[in-house]
């Protein structure tokens, strides 16, 4: 039985600490011209979701997509973290962050679901660590430790403005480092607890 | 026909409008103001996709001190977000500038994919009206319009009725207003919409499908005000619907 969320799935930009800092320089200039303050959220809609194990269709204007591999906090009945579960954020490479990203993130496909979600009992967030493979070579190691804000902060934060609802998951964001992949690529995210996440890239019909 | 979603009795109930009142599914006719309005349209297998328009209107985007856009601003909002008709929405403590939004909402008739703008209509199921509130004290320039600002618990009514499509003859020639205790604060007509009904069909789903459920608010023209506690807020658009809305500390 594949894992797939129930409600709907945010994404938080800039939550790990070497994003702010290499941003940083930029951040009083415009179009940004203050730091953020808030935590800064998208959603991932509905048709983003693939399931582990299945292709991802690139659009055919699209020479390379950048892997966001993340882990997802999922909200259980009663408003508390149930579990987590990795995803692949997928992206077409975007360099301003002013504009909602949706044409960049919301493309059919765009976010691959782990095959199941893992019991938070046990589970401290902070010391998850992350690894990105593409067709078998090792691309990027990411460590939760490096987060701004951690899972509980996080949470916290975001439930200042808006409720995440039974089913809701929010993502504990990507680190720098993200890698670019293109059609024909073996995407593996994996991380010790987890079921690791399997996507291909695959090219769009003509 | 004009359909509701309401609880009644303590149950969740589908209706319709019938002659300025409520016929409940299960044959009884009720007064408007009987019931709870829930957002008029049935849960969707996956979370309803919603997404909106900032800058969709002419005007609005002047007053905004912003060039029109050359493509839509779209962002997307959660499920959560959404209210019924008379229901209430939080102003928070301590902030400057809260406003209204009256805008036209699509709602999604069937699967949509690679839609040409000819064809748009078929897609579309019904309409409704949604206050799109915004509280401008948190906007920052990071995928703006922020979540913190358009995603709110409480601050985005939608209702009364889903209209069904059919009934619209020209959707794109719809007046609309909003009325702060009374009175008009903005008007507007569809169709001075920057990218239409048909446009942004297309647009959409040439990378994302859209299933049946599945809304897109349209944007808002010139004048929006604050809100205070206490204000009524009526969203309204002519034909599909009057929506109203109490601003609550």
């Amino acid at each position: 039985m594949s894992f797939l969320p129930a409600g709907t799935v945010y994404g938080v930009l800039l939550n790990f600490q070497t994003e702010v800092d290499a941003l940083a320089p930029q951040m009083a200039d415009p179009p940004y011209k203050a730091p953020p303050k808030a935590p800064i959220l998208f959603v991932k809609t509905a048709n983003t979701w693939s399931l582990d194990g299945s292709d991802i269709t690139i659009p055919i204007d699209v020479p390379a997509v950048e892997v966001g591999a993340s882990i997802g906090m999922v909200i259980g009945a009663d408003g508390a973290v149930q579990g987590y579960v990795l995803l692949n954020d997928v992206s077409i490479p975007h360099a301003s962050f002013f504009r909602p990203p949706v044409k960049f993130k919301c493309v059919d496909g765009f976010l691959g679901v782990g095959p199941a979600a893992r019991d938070a009992q046990g589970a401290n967030p902070f010391d998850f660590k992350l690894e990105v493979r593409i067709n078998g070579e090792l691309k990027q190691t990411m460590a939760f430790a490096g987060t701004v804000r951690n899972a509980e902060q996080l949470l916290a934060d975001v439930s200042e403005f808006m409720t995440l609802a039974p089913g809701d998951v929010l993502m504990l964001g990507s680190d720098l480092g993200r890698p670019l992949a293109e059609v024909g690529d073996r995407i593996e995210v994996s991380a010790p607890g987890f079921e690791s996440l399997v996507n291909t890239l695959v090219g769009a019909a003509k | 026909m004009k359909h509701a979603r309401v609880v009644f009795e303590g149950n969740i109930q589908e209706g319709t409008e019938r002659e300025g009142q409520l016929l409940l599914a299960d044959g009884r006719l009720v007064d408007q103001d009987r019931v709870t309005w829930l957002p008029p349209f049935a849960p969707t297998v996956r979370p309803r996709t919603i997404l909106a328009l900032g800058l969709n209107y002419a005007d609005h985007a002047k007053e905004l001190e912003f060039k029109a856009p050359e493509e839509p601003l779209v962002f997307v909002k959660g499920q959560s977000t959404l209210i019924g008709h008379r229901q209430q929405t939080v102003r928070p403590a301590g902030v400057k500038f809260m406003h209204y939004e009256c805008e036209l909402v699509i709602v999604i008739g069937r699967t949509a994919r690679n839609v040409r703008r000819d064809d748009a209509y078929d897609f579309i199921g019904g309409y409704t009206v949604a206050n799109d509130y915004a509280i401008r004290d948190y906007l920052e320039n990071w995928y703006r319009p922020n979540l913190r600002v358009k995603n709110r618990d409480t601050c985005t009514p939608i209702g009364p009725w889903l209209v069904d499509a059919k009934d619209i003859a020209d959707p794109m020639g719809l007046s609309l207003r909003t009325k702060v205790n009374g009175q008009i604060t903005q008007s507007g007509n569809t169709r001075d919409m920057i990218f239409d009904a048909p446009f942004l069909i297309e647009y959409f789903t040439r990378f994302m499908t859209l299933e049946p459920g599945d809304l897109i608010l349209t944007g808002t023209p010139d004048g929006v005000v604050d809100c205070q506690p206490g204000d009524e807020i009526i969203t309204e658009i002519d034909g599909v619907g009057s929506l109203v809305n109490h601003i609550a500390d």
